[in-house]
């Protein structure tokens, strides 16, 4: 939010610029909170010995780590899903393109964290990981973030977005059946 | 789950190479209810990396760990085992209520519940207090509380005495007895003797190779 706050101040005033890019900056900020806050889902258990009860426990660690994703979403995406509409009257979205943002939100901050999620467990273990994770986890984040912001793009030009808004519903599903698996792999690997 | 008469632990030809230096070869070990097994050695001699074989943090790299007669991936082993390692595996912003809830939801109930875990490890009337205001021999007790609340046969402890004073040394040393005479197991590594009588103790030496 911080972020966003910052764009119209550092380009100036110019309404046109600024509306153009809500979209793009939005959704460049919604992506850098969600790496940013990434370090923290396995990174305390790992060090306090808490990861380790969870791979110890009969429990399948799959819906372990489901949970815990679904728990950084709420702590994460959430919040930005209740602040975006101020984001957007901050920078000039037109109101047709506001019930979209919102739906691109919904569906692609939990595809973050999910994407995410896979990078964490690959490099908790290692002592500079931070650097790791980003460079694996972007690229990723890209196609997301092609889509979302595509989206609220067009629907700020009053164009239909139902393709970009089914692709990402399409990721999510399948990010939310593929990721727990080689999440938990991934973590088990890094405790060892 | 198993039962504990039948409970028996065996590690058959485990070997295990850390950094390309061969730690030991060839292990051969078998426990059964009522007995405990000491892991002795210097530091480095590979203790440690056999208890993380032994929780199946690690594979080894020959060998098999069979518990109640099959394979510890094929059997209910995660069920019934219990492990203290190093790390607490505490969180230090939660209270200590909450973090044996949690290792509650992790494993399945036991022996003792909640009030009375916390009794026996000396922590009662602690339980809103997080973490992070507990002192070390406290943190340590109450990683060692939740092998009292959930179900399990094997305990497998990381040098368990470690930040303890002499009463909770024996505090823990009477919580393991208690264990192993009603049937349970234990496999423990500790450079200090334990001074628990009556004990059926195997001991394994484990040598630093050159």
């Amino acid at each position: 939010m911080l972020v966003v706050t910052l764009f119209p101040l550092a380009v100036g005033a110019q309404p046109n610029l600024l509306r153009a890019m809500a979209p793009g900056v939005i959704w460049v900020s919604a992506l850098l909170a969600a790496l940013l806050s990434l370090d923290g889902l396995f990174r305390s258990d790992f060090e306090d010995g808490s990861l380790e009860q969870m791979l110890l426990s009969p429990h399948a660690l799959s819906v372990l780590v489901l949970g815990k994703i679904i728990a950084h979403w709420l702590v994460t995406g959430l919040p930005l899903l209740l602040v975006a509409p101020l984001l957007a009257v901050f920078l000039g979205l037109p109101q047709q393109a506001m019930g979209t943002l919102w739906l691109t939100l919904i569906l692609a901050t939990p595809l973050l964290s999910l994407i995410g999620a896979i990078g964490v467990a690959l490099t908790v273990g290692l002592r500079r990981g931070g650097m790791l994770l980003s460079l694996l986890v972007l690229p990723l984040y890209v196609p997301v973030l092609i889509f979302a912001s595509g989206a609220v793009d067009r629907a700020a030009s009053g164009l239909p977005v139902g393709a970009q808004l089914y692709i990402l519903l399409a990721m999510l599903l399948s990010a939310l059946v593929l990721v727990p698996l080689p999440t938990a792999a991934a973590l088990k690997m890094s405790v060892n | 789950m198993e039962s504990s008469q039948h409970a028996s632990l065996q590690a058959s030809e485990l070997s295990c190479f850390r950094d390309e230096r061969l730690l030991f070869s060839n292990l051969n070990f078998s426990l059964h209810a009522g007995e405990t097994l000491l892991l002795e050695g210097a530091n480095g001699s590979g203790k440690t990396s056999l208890l993380r074989i032994l929780c199946g943090f690690r594979e080894a790299d020959a060998g098999e760990i069979y518990w109640c007669g099959s394979k510890i991936a094929d059997s209910s082993y995660y069920d019934d085992m219990a492990y203290v390692g190093h790390a607490d595996g505490t969180k230090k912003e939660l209270t200590v209520l909450e973090n044996l809830k949690f290792a509650l939801a992790l494993g399945s109930a036991g022996k003792y519940d909640i009030e009375q875990a916390l009794d026996k490890v000396q922590l009662a009337g602690f339980d809103d207090n997080p973490v992070h205001t507990l002192s070390a021999g406290q943190k340590r007790r109450l990683s060692l509380a939740r092998l009292l609340i959930t179900h399990n046969l094997l305990w497998i402890l990381d040098e368990p005495f470690t930040s303890l004073d002499r009463q909770g040394i024996k505090l823990i040393e009477s919580l393991m007895a208690e264990h192993i005479e009603q049937g349970g197991m234990a496999v423990l590594t500790s450079h200090h003797d334990l001074s628990m009588a009556d004990l059926n103790l195997q001991r394994i030496h484990l040598q630093a190779c050159q």
